[in-house]
């Protein structure tokens, strides 16, 4: 098994996400590959949390969305709490409150296993969706906060585009790096022999739980850069759709490998912006084309794109 | 007093829409291991085929058998066609159920639009009820047909589950499926019964709650999140579960509402803590 690092493809596909603004317009920089790279940040901890952890969680957008609510309540004026303190501890502070929404629904998910996490982080994320669009004196409701812009030169394209980057390529080296060290391993024996581990002295839960908190920050990471990548921040980001999408993100990239949640980013965006084009007669139907995609993705290739990719590329004798 | 009373019995025939659509789903959960997150599209579905009866018969008792019989049909066609063939790989089903929720929430927005729609229901149970409660004299028929409905539906899931062989399957399926398995019963006949009559009382709730209150997109995803709710505080697999969560959350939420209006859902999430910080598997769960 390749050890998951800096090989040298992940050096390349670094490079070229370098060199990309010399080629590409301001489009394909921020809408396809800043999106992407920042919904495969948020997916990134889910990848994190499911395939090494066997904890599929469907709390990171929450997470993402606590974050960019902080952002949002502390930077603007006009609604709700008008603080409006500088970007720097606003951001500081958006992502300990992340990373704490992260342990609380960590804390929760770890006492039940396997098919329940999926149950009692969908029924939080949805209960937080619920309240953010029914509470007025935080979250101002059902419209939330507009004219959420990042500090001067990071309003630009370029600028912008490389911001993402370097956050995502420093969320994806940490977790290449993770999942590799004792506890990555630890990690991934939890989530196949809990029992064994617990007897062997691991305290299954604290490993848990310190997965949460990791894909928590790298959550809170990515909605900070969403909300500027909005503008603004309302209870449609963190409802089930979105919610949905990052598990659709990681599980279409295949959860094998921390790249999964940025080649699902990738192909997520793009059929967001162009399979809709390609069919007129279902400008509208996203969700159908996703979904079914979604579905053929989970019948004939679990470990997703990433496992296509291994079958085409492996030689017959299996070199695996 | 008045509106203690209005929010009590609200609090009741909402507890009693949630437990009707958690009961399918606990069912499900409890003999297959499935995590149908497709029951609040079949809710939803079941509400569409109830109107959609209504408005071409007339009859609004035909609606409610068309919703029960057609859901069941479909959660019947879900188990045959794709659930059977991943039987032990529960991950791989939910997220199965999962695409079909998205495809079926968006192909039902396509038929029927953004519009919001309510079954009629017959003039003798429109309007209000003379219930002769303190501050509360009259209160609308329909919702408290809804609490006799869920009474009805209760009671006959009890004796279905402890009276029938069917039922006695089921209930041996729940605690130990491979030794019915291998005591010569075809598992797959009872996982097809069972994901029938599961999706029916989905479908049966969602013609209910359509005459009750209303069906429009997005209230699958509400339905989903009272399933998901209620069975995890109740306790998973539990028919009697069922009835206690729907019950705290049913009138949690209306209580919520009517004395705290924008942290109405915060009870429910707190309720959801507590059980889960004091007793995981459920208020009647078995560990």
């Amino acid at each position: 098994m390749a050890r998951p690092g800096l090989d040298p493809r992940a050096a390349l596909a670094l490079a070229a996400l370098i060199a990309a603004p010399l080629v590409l317009g301001d489009f394909w920089l921020v809408q396809i590959f800043g999106r992407a790279l920042i919904l495969g940040l948020i997916a990134l901890g889910l990848t994190l949390l499911a395939g090494f952890g066997g904890m599929v969680s469907l709390g990171q957008m929450t997470v993402a969305g606590v974050s960019a609510y902080t952002v949002a309540i502390l930077t603007t004026t006009g609604t709700g709490p008008a603080l409006s303190l500088p970007v720097l501890p606003a951001v500081v502070l958006a992502l300990i409150l992340g990373v704490a929404a992260a342990g609380v629904i960590g804390l929760l998910a770890v006492r039940t296993s396997g098919i329940y996490t999926i149950m009692i982080t969908l029924a939080i994320a949805v209960v937080f969706f619920y309240f953010t669009r029914q509470n007025y004196p935080i979250f101002n409701g059902f419209d939330g906060y507009a004219e959420v812009r990042p500090p001067a030169p990071w309003g630009q394209p370029a600028p912008f585009y490389y911001l993402c980057l370097a956050v995502a390529a420093a969320g994806y080296l940490w977790v290449a790096r993770l999942v590799a060290s004792p506890f990555g391993l630890a990690l991934q024996g939890v989530r196949d022999e809990p029992r064994r581990l617990t007897s062997l002295g691991f305290d299954v839960y604290r490993h848990r739980i310190a997965a949460y908190l990791v894909a928590g920050a790298l959550a809170s990471a990515g909605g900070v850069l969403l909300v500027w990548f909005n503008t603004r921040i309302d209870p449609g980001t963190v409802s089930l759709g979105p919610v949905i999408d990052i598990l659709v993100i990681a599980v279409i990239g295949g959860l094998s490998h921390p790249v999964g949640a940025f080649v699902g980013a990738l192909a997520f965006v793009l059929i967001d912006n162009f399979a809709v084009e390609a069919i007129p007669a279902a400008r509208e139907r996203f969700n159908l084309i996703i979904g079914t995609f979604f579905l053929l993705v989970v019948l004939f290739s679990p470990d997703g794109l990433l496992g296509i990719w291994r079958r085409l590329m492996r030689p017959p004798q299996d070199a695996g | 007093m008045t509106l203690f009373m209005a929010t009590l019995l609200n609090g009741l025939s909402l507890a009693a829409l949630y437990f009707i659509v958690a009961s399918g789903f606990t069912l499900i959960f409890g003999l297959m291991r499935v995590v149908n997150l497709a029951h609040g599209a079949l809710y939803l579905l079941g509400g569409y085929v109830g109107f959609e009866v209504q408005r071409a018969t007339g009859s609004w008792y035909a609606a409610v058998a068309a919703g029960f019989a057609v859901i069941a049909a479909v959660g019947m066609a879900l188990q045959l066609v794709l659930f059977r063939h991943m039987e032990g790989q529960e991950l791989r089903q939910t997220l199965v159920s999962l695409a079909l929720s998205i495809i079926a929430a968006d192909l039902m927005l396509w038929i029927w639009g953004g519009d919001t729609y309510q079954i009629i229901t017959p003039d003798y149970l429109f309007g209000a009820f003379p219930v002769g409660l303190p501050g509360l004299p009259m209160y609308p028929t329909m919702r408290l047909v809804t609490i006799l409905v869920a009474v009805i539906v209760g009671i006959a899931l009890w004796i279905f589950l402890t009276r029938t062989r069917l039922g006695m399957i089921i209930r041996a399926g729940v605690d130990d499926r491979d030794m019915v398995q291998a005591s010569g019963i075809d598992v797959h006949a009872v996982f097809a019964a069972t994901f029938a009559i599961g999706a029916g009382l989905a479908g049966l709730a969602g013609v209910i709650g359509g005459s009750v209150l209303s069906i429009a997109p997005g209230e699958d995803l509400r339905f989903l999140l009272i399933s998901l709710i209620v069975v995890i505080v109740g306790g998973m697999g539990s028919v009697a579960g069922s009835a206690l969560g729907a019950l705290l959350i049913g009138l949690a939420e209306q209580f919520g509402l009517a004395y705290t209006p924008t942290y109405g859902v915060v009870y429910t999430f707190l309720i959801l803590v507590a059980v889960l910080a004091l007793r995981p598997q459920g208020l009647l769960g078995r560990a």
